[in-house]
């Protein structure tokens, strides 16, 4: 601690004895002390390792139940941030699951997929969820990942307003929340890459909720699902084998300057609407070409 | 100068001691006497099994309260206040963004004792700063502490073979050494910087690997009530589980350093490296059966030193 002269000290003027008799004491300046890590858990719980044990085992299902293809892969880019949207749907949404696996196989890039903070709160899944590159979907967060990290963060805007909807529902996009996703873009200075999900609704499709249920157990939506009725306790993980199809957009760029304390709300909600409506029609435009919901 | 209500268990070398507790007009009357300029306020309790719960109200809230009024009375001579605060005020919580910046505050209101009277404390930091803006007024915000010497509940617990934690919960946590604590403090004083600043190691790590680098194992409580599940264990003094720790142990809490370190502070130890001093210095004790010898100010050596006719002054 630097020392205080007080006005003692500064009357008797003693001299420290290491003047006297030299003592060596280790210099302060800091020298790197070993760092030793035993695993890769970067700070967002995310572990490369982890990632590649669950893409290995995904592989089967993204290539061979879902036959997952790409349009327009191209057009995320390679190096610095973006925040890819997509719309959200089925029961447990499999299209968080395709999106993150397909981008990391094909353009070799980590993709932190934002969700509900809910998912913190299970036990072993919170877990798992953030080891496979879940983030629980907090503004900070997203700018974090896309200004001073220069990563890919995947939002759906529809929350779970997307999954929760029935069969009858289907490919009918949800309001995009408050446009929060546009904002954080627009702060971040990262252009919004619309990613058109077909085969999603399909895969476990909601029959019907059970709303007092899903109260009192405190979950978002407590949804019955074709799977669980056609197949018992057993289709409740296991999804339809749909036809996925996925088409990604032109990048959509804001021409504001980033990093401002506030953007006009009018402009945010134009262009949340604008994207919500592209993604919506290149949806119908998917669905009016598909001759099957199982072969594409 | 120094000043505390225990005396101090180190000879100090050039400092004065003043067995002193909180109370206004000694504090008063001592700024006065010594017409001090630097006032480092180390004192906050952190840790709730240290102090019963009036004692920590006590300490943290209104002895603040006593320090500062006696810094800001109206001839105070009083230039910069230094203060040492705990990361603790974000608190930990489901809702909370992954990294706190300092000017984020925290997710849901404070719960357990030591939040409270923290977050209170730093508010009378805050009006004191505003009350009196020709005074620097220095904030850190420490993370959890381990090193070579501080006993904590976290370092309780990593140096016995069974090691709480919460089944299914795998949180990140962020350490700072104590010697970086020393030196955080030390730099804001002696470049006199103002502000409020986040101090950690850089990096953070699961607990799990916490748990593992110190060669203990993990015990995993209940989600629900874990508290409850070893409360016998804690009465026993067998592990150590306050109220501050359940949060840590679910949801985890990292902070972001930039600030300081933009400001020209350089870490010495990342968290990691945190544990790691702890360990090794347990394993030395351990292992060598004596506190192991670092530098002590030995007063009849300094004596000795000073006036003894054998040892030869060079003009």
């Amino acid at each position: 601690m630097a020392p205080m002269p007080t006005r003692r000290e500064v009357a008797t003027k003693q001299r420290p004895t290491t003047d006297i008799v030299p003592l060596r004491i280790p210099s302060s300046a800091p020298e790197p002390v070993e760092d030793p890590r035993l695993s890769d858990v970067d700070e967002w719980g995310r572990s490369e390792h982890m990632r590649a044990l669950a893409r290995q085992l995904y592989e089967p299902i993204y290539s061979k139940w879902f036959r997952v293809e790409w349009e327009g892969l191209e057009k995320i880019p390679t190096d610095g941030g973006a925040l890819l949207v997509a719309n959200h749907a089925g029961a447990i949404p499999s299209d968080a699951p395709v999106i993150m696996h397909g981008v990391e196989k094909e353009l070799g890039r980590p993709v932190y997929g934002m969700a509900d903070y809910f998912f913190r709160t299970v036990p072993v899944v919170g877990t798992l969820w953030a080891r496979t590159g879940g983030v629980s979907a907090k503004p900070e967060n997203a700018y974090r990942i896309l200004h001073d990290q220069r990563q890919l963060a995947l939002v759906f805007p529809e929350g779970t307003k997307g999954p929760s909807k029935s069969f009858t529902d289907r490919y009918q996009l949800r309001r995009f929340g408050r446009g929060g996703f546009v904002e954080i873009a627009m702060r971040a200075g990262v252009p919004v890459i619309p990613i058109a999900v077909m085969g999603s609704e399909e895969a476990m499709p909601i029959v019907f909720r059970l709303p007092a249920l899903a109260k009192a157990l405190g979950l978002p939506y407590f949804p019955v699902t074709a799977n669980l009725l056609l197949f018992g306790p057993l289709g409740i993980p296991i999804p339809f084998p749909a036809k996925f199809k996925l088409r990604v957009l032109d990048p959509v760029t804001f021409d504001v300057p980033p990093d401002q304390e506030r953007y006009s709300k009018s402009r945010v909600m134009d262009e949340a609407e604008r994207i919500r409506s592209i993604l919506q029609e290149t949806v119908y435009d998917m669905l009016r070409n598909r001759r099957s919901v199982w072969f594409g | 100068m120094g000043l505390g209500t225990k005396s101090p268990s180190v000879h100090f070398e050039r400092a004065e001691f003043v067995r002193a507790d909180q109370a206004y007009s000694i504090l008063s009357r001592i700024v006065t006497a010594t017409q001090v300029d630097t006032i480092v306020h180390t004192f906050l309790v952190v840790d709730s099994t240290l102090v019963g719960a009036r004692a920590l109200h006590e300490i943290n809230v209104i002895g603040t309260m006593n320090l500062l009024a006696a810094a800001g009375s109206a001839s105070s001579p009083v230039r910069h206040v230094v203060v040492k605060s705990s990361t603790l005020v974000y608190g930990s919580s489901e809702k909370d963004p992954n990294t706190f910046t300092e000017d984020m505050t925290r997710s849901a209101p404070a719960r357990t004792r030591v939040e409270r009277s923290l977050v209170e404390a730093e508010g009378l930091v805050h009006d004191f700063a505003v009350d009196n803006p020709a005074t620097v007024v220095s904030l850190l915000r420490f993370a959890n502490v381990l090193g070579t010497d501080i006993v904590t509940p976290i370092s309780k617990n990593l140096s016995r073979r069974l090691c709480p934690s919460i089944f299914g919960f795998d949180p990140l946590v962020q350490f700072v050494e104590e010697d970086d604590v020393v030196r955080a403090i030390e730099f804001v004083t002696r470049e006199r910087i103002p502000g409020l600043f986040n101090a950690a190691g850089a990096g953070r790590l699961p607990w799990s690997e916490v748990v593992s680098i110190c060669g203990s194992r993990l015990l995993p409580l209940p989600p629900i009530n874990p508290r409850r599940a070893i409360a016998p264990l804690i009465g026993l003094g067998l592990f150590e589980f306050p109220d501050e720790l359940e949060g840590l142990l679910r949801y985890g809490r990292g902070v972001d350093t930039r600030r300081l370190t933009d400001a020209g502070f350089e870490f010495r130890y990342t968290s990691a490296g945190a544990v790691q001093s702890f360990i090794r210095a347990l394993r030395l004790r351990r292992g060598s059966g004596r506190t192991p010898a670092s530098y002590h100010y030995e007063h009849d050596v300094e004596q000795f030193f000073r006036h003894s006719r054998s040892v030869v002054h060079e003009p």
